[in-house]
């Protein structure tokens, strides 16, 4: 069997008549002796390193990885370059906790400190926290720092993601507040039917940019007329196309969040990802999470410690912003090298390239008898089509190795970044029409 | 140290994309960006560099000594590393067609299996990312569980004031009033408490077994009695699973849900903060109000975060569990058990035990005699640990216990380490009382001094801002 315990059991023993005990049982006296479980765990036996590698890795082996991903909605192939793999494979990185002891933990704090910088510029906002779980959270989370006293319901684009719809459901009915979802139009948010939803009860509006159907948003005409009815605006964006769109802070958000995946972290079957955070300096106090913050230490030298914790749950208990403590640290610093190996040019370039990508495919797809785009309006790297023979279409795809778009509703969901090739962006083409021809 | 906007050169880069291969297409003006973000430019070697700069900043448990009281800082398996970047499970889709990702639900049915079987509960869930997460999932069942029921009248959580913050605040992240309940003076369940405070309104009790202390609570089969017989359920939090796993049961001691750290218990790394796993166990008749996701599993569920959660860290954990297995999942707690009360014994007879008795997987000492006698505070002595290379314990935690340090060592340090740990305990003992300035004033050989906390509340500054 596996252990990690390093004593030997010589040792054990000795440390057990040290402390004044005989064995192991001793240790237990205050378990009422009828609940101790008295057979072995049903777990198979331990395994050596060996033995756990070729059984862990043939689990993997039957999953398929396939050469081209054409699909997306909340989970981006994008490249990701071998450094981001290295850095936060360190082991320091790896296996510290949240810095409580700032003397021993400057280079965490720090590298949080640089995200949350990185994060205001790409948002536009004054302050980011350390990080959330995922971009859903990060919408729910969102949700409840805008609720106050008399501003109790939270609205949503029937747009955003189903996942990101459902959490914030999930997190309004714990609280007993409402969640009422804005019908959409043409495949984006319906303007006229979310000024008449926005009552005097409603705390905040969210929108995704672009949204889960791959549309752009008319985000600065939802911005005003959430704010020209006192409410707060909530803008989820992806973070690739913020390299290139006008940023949430121009668009009037006070609130800005999203999914950090596309930044650097595999898809990895769901996760983990990490929910960035952002707001003004005016809402600053109600951000959730973590955040750090500059200071000076003992010698006047420039340090950083986790700060504004009055607002967390270690201080306040049940009158806390939220209950989270862990948050995704380590998808955060790989987000940062990610951004700082792409740089502001590598980031733009990579949403270029995405939203051409996904043109081209669009394009040669539209081409084909019987395939028309869904939505007519401007998208980034994300469309709908109609798609007859879905089913066969798709598996003639995955014959190819290729992942094709997602079935949802009113058609197949597609995708396209970086690391799609026009020659398998051709080969796809080529695909759909041969079996559509047939 | 720099930052690394500081070490930013206008024009540098990597290069990383090749040149676009179908015809650009540009964004409609009015949604276009006015400006580049100020993101650095820098080249591989710099990147690189920075980093590990950084990393030669933080104290991990590859550096040393970790003792962070309830945090169970046991050392990280590196083929869990391994098996998790797998591209078989890196490079795979969360919305995949079901027959190509066969692999991983052969992992999460593998490892819900085992860790139903580890805490004796009949199903599992991996949708929440952390601790905290999947508290507000368990106590999210227990609102379901009344609201099915029709049962409205259930609007009390009750909390042993010995409770870590996040149980509080989660009860009331789930509507419900939160009722504290003193702890006895062992810091186990006042029964007298429990019971007042029981009633048609309880909703539930939140309880860590063993607690906050370190001690396990020998009335738990009563506790768990009577909330039921008032009609409320049990959480178990399970921060302090380390101590029992294969040797005693939260689903035999009464719970009726229960969350686990596999960031903590099943070796997954700490990250600096995360990505954790709050893996979320539940008895047969709360099932049906476990979490889906709406995309992979449509239906009409709660839902606490996107696709299935922290996936990789759930192939983390179950390769640590397939190597302990049967025989060595008991072992781990047994050893946490032993390191823990052998450390308390070494340290006793300087710094005191808050409980003289013996401690499950950690312990806390009381420094209020020791502040009283030598004016020098928990704070003080966590802050003159540093200077010999190890992590403070745990500080002021749990609140029933003033000036407290809590420390748990967990099962992978050796006796080496241990006797080496109680050393410096007693040498600081000692030194409080020839010199208690000296330590007022540590740390004196860390990268920084003490920071000014309340510089940093006052005048927050949370980015950084070119001159």
């Amino acid at each position: 069997m596996g252990s990690y315990v390093p004593s030997t059991q010589a040792e054990r023993q000795e440390m057990l008549e040290a402390i004044g005990l005989k064995d192991y049982r001793d240790l237990y006296r205050d378990v009422p002796q009828s609940m101790l479980l008295d057979r072995p765990l049903d777990v198979p036996s331990g395994m050596s390193e060996l033995e756990v590698s070729r059984a862990v890795s043939a689990m993997a082996a039957k999953n398929h990885v396939f050469s081209t991903v054409l699909r997306g909605a909340g989970s981006y192939d994008h490249y990701i370059p071998s450094i981001v793999k290295y850095i936060p494979a360190k082991e320091e990185f790896l296996t510290a906790y949240t810095p409580y002891q700032a003397e021993m933990s400057q280079g965490v704090l720090q590298s949080i400190f640089e995200y949350q910088t990185m994060i205001c510029e790409l948002t536009g906002m004054d302050v980011s926290n350390a990080s959330v779980y995922d971009g859903a959270t990060a919408a729910a989370e969102a949700a409840a720092m805008c609720r106050d006293r008399k501003r109790r319901v939270t609205l949503v684009s029937a747009a955003a993601h189903p996942d990101a719809i459902r959490v914030m459901h999930t997190y309004c009915y714990g609280t007993g507040d409402e969640l009422r979802v804005v019908p959409m139009k043409d495949g984006k948010t319906d303007l006229s039917a979310l000024k008449e939803m926005l009552t005097p009860d409603v705390a905040s509006f969210y929108v995704q940019q672009p949204n889960f159907f791959g549309q752009l948003e008319d985000a600065e005409a939802l911005g005003q007329a959430v704010h020209e009815a006192g409410a707060m605006y909530v803008m989820g964006c992806n973070p690739i196309a913020l390299a290139i769109m006008k940023t949430p802070r121009d668009c009037g958000a006070d609130v800005a969040v999203g999914e950090g995946q596309p930044l650097g972290l595999p898809m990895g079957f769901g996760g983990p990802y990490l929910g960035y955070m952002a707001t003004t300096t005016k809402h600053m106090r109600k951000l959730p999470g973590r955040i750090v913050g500059e200071t000076v230490d003992s010698k006047g030298d420039r340090a950083y410690v986790l700060s504004l914790q009055a607002r967390e749950q270690h201080i306040r208990r049940e009158k806390a912003s939220s209950n989270i403590c862990s948050n995704e640290a380590l998808c955060a610093l790989t987000a940062s090298v990610y951004m700082a190996a792409m740089g502001p040019r590598g980031m733009a370039e990579a949403a270029r390239q995405c939203m051409a990508k996904a043109h081209y495919l669009a394009k040669g797809l539209c081409e084909i008898p019987g395939v028309t785009l869904r939505y007519t309006g401007a998208y980034f790297h994300e469309f709908v089509t109609e798609l007859p023979r879905t089913e066969e279409v798709l598996q003639a795809l995955e014959e190819a190795d290729i992942l094709g778009g997602l079935p949802v509703d009113g058609g197949v969901l597609w995708c396209a970044t970086e690391k799609a090739s026009k020659e398998a962006l051709d080969q796809t083409i080529a695909i759909v029409k041969e079996v559509l021809g047939k | 140290m720099k930052l690394i906007f500081e070490k930013s050169v206008p024009g540098r880069s990597c290069s990383l994309l090749p040149p676009c291969d179908v015809e650009p297409v540009g964004l409609p003006e009015e949604l276009t960006r006015s400006a580049a973000p100020s993101l650095p430019e820098m080249s591989e070697t710099d990147i690189s560099r920075h980093y590990t700069e950084l990393c030669q900043n933080v104290h991990g448990v590859n550096c040393g000594f970790y003792p962070l009281g309830s945090c169970t800082m046991k050392y990280n398996p590196r083929i869990d590393e391994e098996m998790a970047s797998l591209p078989g499970f890196a490079n795979v889709h969360p919305l995949a067609p079901a027959h190509a990702v066969t692999g991983c639900r052969e992992v999460l049915d593998t490892a819900r299996k085992y860790l139903c079987e580890v805490t004796g509960m009949a199903d599992v869930t991996f949708q929440p990312a952390a601790g905290a997460h999947g508290e507000f999932t368990g106590v999210m069942l227990i609102k379901q569980y009344h609201d099915s029921r029709g049962d409205k009248k259930r609007t009390k959580i009750i909390v042993p004031d010995s409770a870590h913050g996040t149980n509080p605040a989660t009860a009331a992240m789930c509507g419900f009033e939160v009722i504290n309940i003193s702890s006895a003076p062992d810091g186990c369940v006042d029964l007298e408490a429990l019971k007042a405070a029981l009633g048609d309104d309880t909703a539930g009790l939140m309880l860590t077994n063993p607690n906050t202390v370190g001690i396990f609570d020998e009335n738990i089969l009563e506790i768990t009695r009577l909330v039921h017989e008032a009609g409320g359920l049990c959480y178990y939090d399970g921060a302090n699973l380390n101590a029992v796993m294969g040797v005693v049961r939260p689903g035999d001691m009464g719970f009726d849900c229960i969350h686990m750290n596999l960031h903590k218990t099943f070796a997954t790394p700490h990250g600096g903060g995360g990505p954790g796993a709050g893996a979320v166990g539940c008895k047969e008749f709360l099932r049906e109000f476990l979490p889906k996701s709406a995309l992979m599993d449509g239906g009409d569920h709660i839902q606490v975060r996107g696709f299935a959660g922290n996936f990789l860290v759930v192939v983390r954990a179950l390769t640590y569990i397939m190597t302990l297995g049967r025989e060595g999942i008991p072992e781990a707690a047994q050893n946490a058990v032993l390191n823990a009360n052998y450390l308390m014994r070494k340290i006793q007879g300087t710094f005191e035990p808050a409980f003289d008795r013996i401690c499950m997987h950690e312990f806390v000492l009381d420094l209020s005699e020791f502040k009283k006698e030598t004016g020098v505070s928990a704070l003080d002595v966590a802050k003159s640990l540093i200077d010999y290379g190890m992590h403070p314990p745990t500080m002021y935690f749990p609140l029933i216990v003033h000036e407290a340090l809590m420390l748990e060592p967990t099962e992978t340090e050796s006796r080496e380490t241990l006797d080496w740990a109680a050393e410096v305990y007693r040498k600081l003992y000692a030194l409080a009382h020839e010199d208690p300035e000296f330590m007022h004033n540590a740390p004196h050989s860390a990268q920084i001094g003490r920071p000014d906390e309340v510089r940093a509340a006052r005048n927050p500054i949370l980015r950084w801002q070119a001159v």
